[in-house]
């Protein structure tokens, strides 16, 4: 690591005026500097190209140069049917596996954690936990082998005498929005355990003694009191699925025929089967202003913790 | 009124058993195929048990190579990523200044951004800078891209050490660098060591860097190669791929344990998260 930059120790800095109240200036800033360079070189610095080339021509292939077009890619983008498919994709894949999936069933499993006997607890949170830490390429692989055609979904259906189908084939989208529910819930489950956590017993108790059943209690005391820790895990999981990549290529690579083809998958497909690098970053430019308005909504949830 | 406790844990216990035994099956698929001699794509009890699988894929073509490049990737960015989030936490976290609040609103910002968006954009860049297919562009991206995330949590550990302890240091003459070195990283070794690990862990299963930016077979790190199995070698061997995806993922699961451990409990990450 000898190329990141000489970093000036910053011992050299005299602070024999004010020894007690810590050293001055360059100490201040010259710890910053590694991190802000590499920053600005390998993060800020691509995202300023994506808005450069999303306005223009960038082949892969054959181009002398490239040449500014204006808002032609964006136009050409909403006039695009693949384009408008990767979309609504993207949104289903997003409210079944994200808002819908991993959330509920997080927050169901942390729920039912704080009463369960302890050995269940430790067992389930163990698995679940299991298929969150694994690569996704590995969790896309098992997923796959889940469910395909002769994989172990349609085995068990058969043994249930209930009709088995090519879940890959007949409905992608959602073996892949299951597949993400699968790997991402272990997320949710530990924000809300750590949550509910917190809550004090004698509010529950005291709810409990006062008559009102499980469901009034989770909807009138428990799920107000967590309210931001549900805001927060909704927005992280989010941004989460909506960059996913490599669970989907390597469970159907976007097909058969567009069909759980997502934006990321989309972008990848223009820029690289099409050679269309330019029009494939102005979807990411998309992707990118999407993710920054959910990345502000959750600064503004943080607001007063920074 | 404890008879109603109980009947409403074994109720608990039962949902949480069901959920548990959806989520196991894909996992016992990939453990019982490794062990299987004729492993296809559903959970069966194995016809005998074997190590052959483990046996045909540890290799250095197959297995070694890949994993030391995931080895050489990960291990030299999570390094600049811990030393560089150091660095910068110190000041951060130790003096007052009005450039604090928004460089950390836009470090907060840089942690949620789809990194995968941008990965087309980033490909063009290398590709004019004559960075495309080396380890070490690699590396700082990976790095870059993990930054963020590392200064905001580093930051938030290093609070926790109390700033008496180093004011000692400075009437003694000791200098910032001194004592961020000797004083405040070994009292928050936890918090150093769940950037760490954590950084790691995230870089050690990201298909989609490496996959865009690396080009040559030699270098590709594991994420990367598994998908071998379904591409050039014909018939896929599902019980080789089970035992590579054992194999590949071992690491990562002792790290997390570790720090899991470490920590009290695995409901730390989750804690961290929330800030």
């Amino acid at each position: 690591m000898t190329t990141t930059a000489p970093h000036p120790r910053p011992t050299k800095t005299p602070d024999a005026e004010h020894p007690a109240r810590g050293p001055r200036l360059p100490v201040r800033i010259l710890p910053l500097t590694p991190a802000i360079v590499l920053l600005l070189l390998f993060l800020a610095g691509p995202i300023a190209y994506c808005v450069y080339i999303a306005f223009t021509d960038l082949q892969l292939t054959g181009q002398a140069q490239e040449s500014f077009v204006g808002f032609d890619n964006f136009t050409r983008a909403f006039g695009d049917e693949a384009f408008l498919n990767a979309v609504w994709l993207t949104l289903v894949f997003t409210v079944l596996s994200s808002l819908i999936g991993q959330n509920t069933l997080g927050l169901a499993l942390a729920a039912l954690m704080q009463r369960a006997s302890k050995p269940v607890r430790t067992l389930t949170g163990g698995i679940v936990v299991t298929a969150w830490v694994l690569p996704e390429v590995v969790a896309g692989f098992l997923l796959y082998a889940f469910f395909r055609r002769e994989g172990t979904l349609n085995a068990i259906l058969d043994w249930l005498h209930l009709p088995s189908q090519n879940w890959l084939f007949t409905l992608p989208i959602l073996a892949v929005s299951f597949a993400n529910v699968w790997r991402g819930t272990a997320f949710s489950m530990l924000v809300y355990s750590a949550a509910l956590n917190e809550i004090p017993k004698e509010i529950t108790e005291a709810a409990e003694v006062d008559g009102a059943g499980g469901w009034r209690r989770m909807w009138h005391i428990t799920l107000p009191m967590i309210r931001r820790s549900i805001g927060t895990n909704l927005m992280l999981n989010t941004l989460q699925t909506l960059s996913v990549f490599g669970l989907i290529w390597v469970m159907t690579r976007g097909g058969p025929g567009g069909r759980s083809q997502t934006l990321p998958l989309f972008m990848y497909e223009q820029a690289f089967q099409n050679s269309l690098i330019g029009y494939g970053t102005a979807v990411a430019l998309l992707l990118l202003l999407v993710g920054s308005l959910f990345s502000l909504i959750y600064l503004r949830l943080l607001r007063t913790e920074v | 009124m404890a008879s109603r406790r109980t009947t409403r844990r074994l109720a608990a216990d039962a949902g949480l058993l069901v959920v548990a035994a959806a989520f196991v099956l894909p996992l016992a698929w990939v453990i019982l195929s490794a062990l299987d001699p004729h492993a296809n794509l559903r959970v069966k009890t194995p016809d005998g048990l074997t190590l052959d699988n483990f046996d045909a894929i540890l290799t250095p073509e197959i297995t070694f190579t890949p994993l030391l490049n995931s080895l050489i990737l990960c291990g030299g960015a999570t390094l600049l990523t811990v030393v560089c989030a150091a660095l910068a936490a110190y000041p951060l976290s130790r003096f007052r200044s009005r450039f604090n609040r928004p460089f950390l609103l836009t470090i907060l910002f840089a942690t949620s951004l789809p990194i995968t968006a941008i990965m087309v954009p980033v490909y063009a860049l290398f590709v004019q800078v004559d960075l495309i297919d080396t380890m070490q562009g690699t590396i700082f991206f990976f790095a870059a891209s993990q930054l963020p995330f590392a200064i905001w949590l580093m930051k938030n550990f290093m609070d926790g050490v109390p700033k008496e302890l180093e004011e000692a240091a400075w009437t003694d003459g000791a200098s910032a660098f001194q004592s961020l070195l000797r004083i405040v990283l070994p009292l928050m070794g936890p918090g150093v060591s769940v950037v760490t690990v954590f950084s790691f862990v995230m870089m050690w299963g990201n298909f989609f860097v490496p996959f865009m930016l690396l080009l040559t077979p030699d270098q590709m790190p594991a994420s990367v190669s598994i998908n071998d199995f379904f591409g050039n070698r014909g018939m896929v061997a599902y019980g080789q791929l089970a035992a590579f995806s054992i194999v590949y993922s071992t690491p990562v699961i002792l790290l997390y344990v570790l720090i899991a451990r470490r920590l009290g409990g695995g409901f730390a990450l989750g804690g961290a998260v929330k800030g």
